[in-house]
């Protein structure tokens, strides 16, 4: 295992009952990488995160975590911290005593008092509560205890932080102090493994993805990788002459028409199928007609299209429609994307 | 922006399993947090003192209550009605309220998780725990013993008390008797505290949980109440709860005591064990965790029977079979009782001194005529006592109807002849007093010798 390695997973299996949560799973995660889970519920992400933890150990298979073997016992080594299924606060306490109290758990200097309660400031200043910070937990909103989460967890000055649906509930202004921290965080080498169901936030925040279903790894690999898996995407486009583009975008070598009256909002959007190349050949012939391209937008993102695709989600995102080909036949779709059997190794082939 | 998260490397602060003092703490600081909590302290350590003290000043007194009939004759009544109180509701309530809810309350918030991370051992989260609801559950046994019998020494003075055998205990020896019910029933205390941490791990959330301790008391009850065998009866956790009125005998009934003390032991042992055992083999990972009323069956009242009937079946070498209520006990604890009694009214009265020795008391009983077998609980016992005064060839001798409980405790009524125990109240030099002989309270000893 090399030396920066926060995390290193293989084959890691885990069961509850019959029911199989990890199978055979593989993880690696960098000091300073910011790694997301990803994949529909019930997948193993909070399993796979509960495990990093301490929470649980693997029923199979070999997890380190900074360096050190996780044993059968529970408890993973110092340096650990993060939150699953919320962040697990008290509301009777507040802000400040709810970390008071975690401090004095976490052993962080007992004897030095003062030292612990500017540590707290730090980090209540750090998600943005330090004017709430003796007010009842009780009345805080969703956002407000996912940044209480965050403070707890960075308490302990964590070498790998492990967060389950760090930005749920929060707004823009709180997901752009969470994105902040997390970046920063990274920066100073801190690993950072975190699931989310938004795939926005995962794009802003994530080096590396892990996708997946069923307790089996889908994907692994670069972001890039994952959003440029999924090959042809459909796109929503807007111009200046519907009839002119539609009969422009059938002659384009490469590009479906999409007969979607579901994506198509408005009278003069067409949704078109097509990889880069072909894109790219339609704009060129639309500027050359002299039709303007009020708006061209993939109908869902390329990661979260990728997201549908691989873990099997997708049933009308992009092939359930009626297409036609490049001579307006209707046809199937064999452009661009690839089999899903290539991309279950990892990196895309 | 700040030291915390600017240096170039993160520095790892050490964070082994938190120390289970510490956990302790938290735990503490958890439980004082809620209002609720906060207000049955405050009524524990208030409400005893208020009520001794009022009642303490009334002339009608709650004489159902073992030692209620002298609420405002000593102060130490009131202390040992608070007792013979919280033995029958109070303690289970208590200890439902706050060890049946002290691991429930982390599923409820979901939180155990959280707890789990930074604690990092459920070993210790168990300790913090059970210590934590040991440690409130004290303070306010603390408080209801305190306040109990501050509120009526205040009311109604530091005076003698007159026991269970109708002997007058001086105030330093009831106190030091007082402070050692009270520790006694702390036993039985701690198993329903047990039960509640039991039934607050292995039912998780469910409300059951939190009524386990509750609903153990109404069953035990229940049973108290059923002709059981002696060493059934005996071998239940609440035997202490009851049996702490033999110290206030003549002479102390510690059979019973301290079987119902080792038996509580027993049980808040086992069903800890119990609890321990489900908690520590829990998976704290697996979100659909909801307690399991099959866990709580299976590995925590199946023990906690097998403890009961291995108590029942050690108990019953020792104890006499049949109820331990022999008609030979009751007329010993009846004359007892009327002779140091008889002294007391004769004290009143200021008639010439006698001593329990001149008096020669004996009582004969029967129950339910010839057609009953004179053993066991009942309201139909029928005694006559007798005795003798010094320098007079006649023989006294008084009616007395007795209702007999179960656990060994019975209220004689005088039923004539008129001038020793037909009135309330006598007339004494200086004024009415109390007429001890009228009605009385006493306790055979369930295993003492037949």
């Amino acid at each position: 295992m090399e030396r920066d390695q926060a995390v290193r997973a293989r084959g890691v299996g885990k069961w509850f009952g019959e029911v199989v949560a990890l199978d055979g799973v593989d993880l690696d995660v960098g000091a300073g990488a910011v790694h997301g889970l990803i994949g529909p519920n019930g997948a193993g992400k909070t399993t796979l995160l509960g495990l990093l933890l301490g929470l649980a150990v693997p029923d199979r298979g070999e997890l380190t975590v900074l360096g050190v073997t996780v044993g059968r016992a529970l408890g993973v080594p110092d340096g650990v911290a993060g939150f699953v299924d919320g962040p697990g606060l008290y509301p009777s306490l507040s802000p400040r005593r709810n970390l008071r109290a975690l401090a004095a758990l976490r052993g962080l200097r007992p004897g030095r008092r003062s030292a612990v309660e500017a540590t707290i400031d730090e980090v209540l200043d750090e998600v943005g509560l330090a004017e709430v910070a003796d007010d009842p937990v009780r009345g805080f909103s969703l956002g407000m205890r996912q940044r209480l989460g965050l403070a707890s967890a960075l308490l302990t000055r964590p070498r790998l932080l492990v967060l389950d649906e760090p930005a749920n509930g929060l707004d823009p202004t709180g997901t752009r102090q969470v994105h902040r921290t997390l970046t920063r965080l990274a920066g100073q080498g801190t690993a950072v493994v975190l699931s989310s169901h938004r795939m926005d936030d995962l794009a802003a925040l994530c080096s590396s993805v892990t996708l997946l279903a069923t307790g089996r790894v889908v994907f692994t690999g670069p972001v890039a990788d994952l959003a440029a898996a999924h090959g042809a995407l459909d796109y929503r486009l807007r111009t200046t002459d519907p009839d002119a583009a539609r009969t422009l975008a059938g002659a384009v070598r490469g590009l479906v028409l999409v007969d979607d009256p579901h994506r198509a909002p408005a009278p003069d959007t067409l949704v078109v199928r097509a990889a880069d190349p072909a894109l790219d050949a339609l704009v060129r012939r639309l500027v050359e007609a002299g039709i303007a391209v009020r708006e061209l937008a993939p109908v869902v993102a390329p990661l979260e299209a990728a997201y549908l695709a691989l873990t099997g989600s997708s049933d009308d995102h992009r092939g359930a429609d009626h297409v036609h080909d490049h001579q307006g036949r209707p046809g199937d779709d064999h452009h661009g994307h690839r089999d899903r059997s290539e991309l279950l190794t990892g990196q895309p082939a | 922006m700040n030291a915390l998260v600017t240096p170039a490397r993160p520095q790892t602060v050490a964070a082994r399993p938190a120390p289970v003092a510490a956990g302790v703490r938290f735990e503490l600081v958890k439980l004082l947090a809620s209002w609720r909590a906060r207000v049955l302290l405050i009524v524990c350590w208030l409400a005893p003192a208020v009520i001794t003290g009022v009642v303490g000043r009334q002339s009608l007194l709650p004489s159902d209550t073992v030692f209620g009939r002298w609420m405002n004759a000593t102060g130490w009544s009131g202390g040992l009605v608070v007792l013979a109180f919280g033995c029958e509701w109070a303690l289970p309530l208590l200890t439902s309220l706050f060890a049946g809810d002290v691991f429930a309350v982390e599923d409820r918030l979901g939180t155990w998780r959280h707890l789990m991370i930074a604690v990092r051992s459920p070993r210790r989260i168990f300790a913090a725990k059970a210590l934590a609801s040991t440690v409130v559950i004290v303070i306010m046994v603390t408080g209801l013993a305190v306040s109990g019998v501050v509120g009526g020494l205040l009311a109604v003075g530091n005076r003698p008390l007159v026991g269970l055998s109708g002997q007058t205990l001086p105030p330093d020896e009831v106190a030091g008797r007082y402070l050692l019910a009270w520790l006694c029933v702390l036993a039985p205390t701690a198993a329903f505290a047990a039960v509640g941490l039991l039934g607050s791990v292995a039912l998780g959330r469910s409300p059951m949980g939190l009524a386990v301790p509750a609903l153990l008391a109404v069953l035990v009850a229940v049973l108290q109440l059923l002709p059981i065998p002696l060493a059934v009866r005996l071998a239940l956790p609440s035997g202490a709860f009851v049996a702490w009125r033999g110290l206030f005998t003549a002479p102390v009934q510690t059979g019973p005591l301290v079987t119902g003390v080792l038996v509580a032991l027993a049980w808040a042992l086992a069903a800890t064990v119990a609890a321990y055992l489900i908690f520590v083999r829990r998976n704290f990972a697996d979100l659909a965790h909801d307690g399991s009323g099959r866990r709580f069956v299976i590995a925590g009242l199946l023990p906690l029977a097998a403890v009961s009937a291995v108590a029942a079946l050690v108990i019953s070498w020792i104890a006499p079979s049949g109820s331990g209520i022999s008609q030979a006990k009751l007329e010993r604890s009846l004359a007892t009782a009327y002779g140091h009694l008889y002294r007391l009214q004769t004290d009143e009265l200021h008639r010439p001194a006698v001593t329990e020795a001149q008096l020669q008391t004996t009582a004969t009983c029967d129950k339910g005529g010839s057609l009953v077998a004179d053993e066991g609980a009942g309201n139909d016992w029928r005694c006559v006592v007798s005795w003798r005064l010094p320098g007079a060839t006649a023989v006294g001798s008084a009616i007395y109807q007795l209702d007999v409980t179960a656990d060994g405790r019975y209220k004689a009524d005088g039923d004539g002849p008129t001038e020793v125990n037909g009135f309330f109240l006598v007339r004494a030099p200086y004024g009415d007093a109390p007429n001890p002989l009228w009605q009385f309270d006493g306790s055979v000893d369930l295993l003492g010798g037949s």
